[in-house]
């Protein structure tokens, strides 16, 4: 293989310069910082600190509250994840089959990933208000008293839907394009040899699309666990009773709202090993076992 | 090339010093819709009766936010010279040696004349240290109420002269209110914290927490879950159950004020500060005015009610200039026009002597029935320790706490005993993080 050499030492770092120094300030210190502060006790005015060692996390073990916030999160994340992913591979397997209109379709299929999460979160917010909401009113037809700011069941099912609505949009271009990789002789020969295309999906398509499912879970438990905070403030603020506290949210509220910086720091620490964990796992496991 | 240069040196130097000649005073606060319009107007008239400073207030959100805000920035070194925190910032804020300048110290500092003697007592109490000074200087204080939605009164068969008085009479109204067919929902409720569980607390001479809920000091702890406290959450549990009482939701429950606008509630309970908001929204009934129920079993009651609302508070580390000015605004802010004023327009309590006396003098009471509800409620009793008010540490944080175990109780998860037990364990641990966090 043949290697370029650069004589001038000094040029390869200037032209990292921008990257590094983008991923010192926004990544490397507010890192080192939360670690700093995780072992802090701090007034809300940054007057008083001291030094309490691993009290913050001892607190977090010990606190109903946060154990609670876990539960909550991994219920979300899956509910989530199984949600949009379901979703749109059930549209994206459509739109595969279209011939003419595949275009028209994927375009208006993707205009909900181009919307805000605050605004996607307000958006439902508003179609299931008790109050002024058109769900509600629907559902109060049907007998079921809609009220997701006193029902933790009702809480989750409209954070889950707000935040599934919003991925469904990218779930769906990458299980598009996962499909049309699939060389169409595959399925062809399936159907001469007499399989339906129930059959055909699960048998062909399905495990021939496992890379991009693979791809798209971690993806999306991400986005779930991190990316949602913007639909929680907007719709449920973590309640009833905590009960769409999801972790992210959790930092948020006791750390700005709550002005416990300690326990946040400590959150978010926290946090930052899950992430580490997630990504270790879609590269070691992820992208090595599920090849073709 | 180089004219135009010269030019714009020359121009930047101009607006460089007309902004010089003028100290901007940043102003910070929760004031939205027509309270929002108000606060404006005022502060332009400060700012047009004279040519040295200029007050710019900022919206920032609701009261929790503002306050967050305002502490995020003050460890940026960003922070406003003025910020309005509501009433239960207060212990944070005072805890906040270094971060705040007491008004009592900077009206002296800069000659202002300043009587604290010329506030209403329920409002001095609430905001003063140990040793009688001020520290921050009470803006918009209000006390909730009662409304009621007369026209609905008048379709149930009922009286819409005469609000309900006790919490019998209450159940007995919104039943008849619901099964005539007049509203589908009896009454609802903002502020769970505040109203139902705070207020309800003082009306009925009930301790909120030790050392006079806390005025008396860091050492104080909550006791909220009191038989009579019990016997209230448990009620509005049933109520809800029945139909006759709507859950607005957490912190000001800000569900509640559609359903009481849109007639589905026909009695609403809400700060005497929410009046203008509620006269332009209620277009199509008439409102009425009454003080809050009580339960006339329990010794004590009525009591007197608290205050909530906000102060404004001066935060340090501004330039100087800035301080002088400052003063300057709350002088003129807490002349008793300006107060009669804004009392008027909105429904918060004249916090000084001097504007209610003017207000009664310009009839104004008199002119319009129910305005002085709120005053007669305030200052129905001599307050008792039960009844001045209540100070804790992370009380923004307790009055989440209070809102999830309310809603605890509605979802059926826990009863009201379990509800409040664990509110006040819950809520003394973050009293003691707080106290260990200031030492």
């Amino acid at each position: 293989m043949k290697r370029t050499i650069f004589s001038n030492q000094l040029l390869p770092w200037l032209l990292l310069a921008p990257q590094l120094a983008i991923t010192f300030i926004f990544f490397l210190w507010p890192a080192a910082q939360a670690i700093r502060h995780s072992v802090l006790r701090q007034d809300a005015f940054g007057i008083n600190t001291n030094f309490v060692g691993l009290a913050n996390f001892r607190a977090l073990m010990n606190s109903a509250q946060y154990l609670n916030s876990l539960q909550v999160t991994v219920v979300f994340a899956i509910s989530v994840t199984l949600l949009s992913m379901g979703f749109s591979l059930l549209l994206a397997v459509a739109v595969d089959r279209m011939i003419r209109s595949t275009s028209v379709y994927t375009t208006l299929l993707v205009w909900p990933y181009a919307v805000a999460p605050a605004v996607a979160g307000i958006l439902w917010w508003f179609i299931f208000n008790p109050t002024i909401g058109v769900m509600p009113y629907v559902l109060d037809v049907v007998g079921y008293n809609w009220n997701h700011m006193t029902s933790k069941t009702d809480a989750m099912i409209l954070v889950v839907i707000a935040s599934a609505w919003k991925q469904i949009s990218y779930n769906f271009l990458f299980f598009v394009a996962g499909l049309q990789s699939i060389p169409a002789s595959l399925r062809e020969a399936a159907a001469i040899d007499g399989a339906g295309p129930v059959r055909r999906f699960f048998d062909i398509t399905f495990p021939l699309l496992s890379p991009t499912t693979f791809f798209l879970m971690v993806v999306n438990i991400v986005y779930a666990m991190f990316d949602t905070f913007a639909v929680i403030d907007a719709t449920t603020e973590g309640g009833p009773a905590q009960a769409t506290n999801i972790l992210v949210y959790k930092v948020y509220f006791d750390g700005f709202v709550g002005q416990n910086m300690g326990s946040s720091a400590a959150q978010s620490v926290i946090l930052m090993l899950i992430v580490i964990a997630l990504t270790a796992i879609q590269f070691r496991y992820v992208e090595k076992k599920v090849a073709y | 090339m180089s004219r135009l240069l010269t030019a714009s040196v020359a121009a930047l130097i101009a607006s460089l010093t007309a902004a010089q000649a003028q100290t901007d005073i940043q102003w910070w606060h929760a004031m939205g819709g027509e309270l929002g319009a108000k606060l404006e107007e005022i502060t332009r008239n400060f700012n047009d009766s004279q040519d040295e400073y200029r007050v710019v207030p900022s919206y920032k959100g609701t009261y929790p936010e503002t306050m967050t805000a305002a502490i995020a920035a003050f460890r940026a070194r960003q922070q406003p010279a003025i910020v309005q925190v509501f009433e239960v910032g207060t212990g944070t804020m005072m805890a906040a040696e270094g971060a705040v300048v007491p008004v009592h110290q900077l009206m002296a500092d800069h000659g202002e004349s300043f009587d604290p003697q010329a506030y209403l007592p329920a409002v001095v109490g609430y905001y003063s240290d140990t040793e009688g000074n001020m520290l921050s200087l009470p803006f918009n204080s209000s006390t909730p109420i009662l409304y009621y939605n007369k026209d609905a009164f008048e379709k149930a068969g009922l009286d819409p002269e005469q609000p309900p008085e006790t919490w019998a009479q209450l159940e007995e109204f919104a039943t008849r209110i619901r099964e005539s067919g007049a509203a589908s929902c009896g009454f609802t409720s903002r502020w769970i914290s505040w109203i139902q569980t705070e207020n309800f607390s003082a009306w009925h001479n009930q301790p909120i927490g030790t050392l006079e809920n806390g005025l008396g000091g860091q050492d104080a702890r909550l006791t909220l879950n009191g038989p009579a406290q019990v016997k209230h959450w448990e009620n509005l549990k049933r109520w809800a159950d029945e139909g006759l009482f709507k859950y607005g939701g957490p912190v000001a429950g800000d569900g509640a004020a559609p359903l009481f606008y849109s007639q589905e509630c026909a009695i609403y309970m809400e700060s005497s500060g929410g009046r203008a908001g509620i006269i332009a929204n209620a277009t199509d009934f008439e409102v009425g005015f009454g003080m809050l129920p009580y339960y006339d079993d329990i010794e004590g009651a009525p009591q007197n009610s608290i205050i909530g609302g906000a102060t404004l508070w001066v935060l340090s580390g501004r330039p100087d200039a800035e301080y002088e000015g400052v003063a300057r605004f709350f002088e003129y802010l807490s002349s008793p026009e300006v107060q009669a004023e804004w009392h008027q327009f909105t429904g918060y309590l004249p916090i000084t002597q001097a504007a209610y006396d003017l207000g009664k003098e310009q009839g104004y009471y008199e002119q319009n029935p129910g305005t002085e509800v709120s005053i007669q409620q305030i200052t129905l009793n001599e307050p008792t320790e039960n009844s001045k008010g209540l100070r804790f540490g992370n009380y923004v944080q307790i009055r989440g706490i209070i809102d999830e175990e309310f809603e605890q109780l509605l979802s059926g998860a826990k009863d009201a005993q379990g509800a409040l037990d664990s509110l006040v364990q819950r809520g003394n641990a973050l009293i003691e993080e707080f106290q260990a966090q200031n030492q």
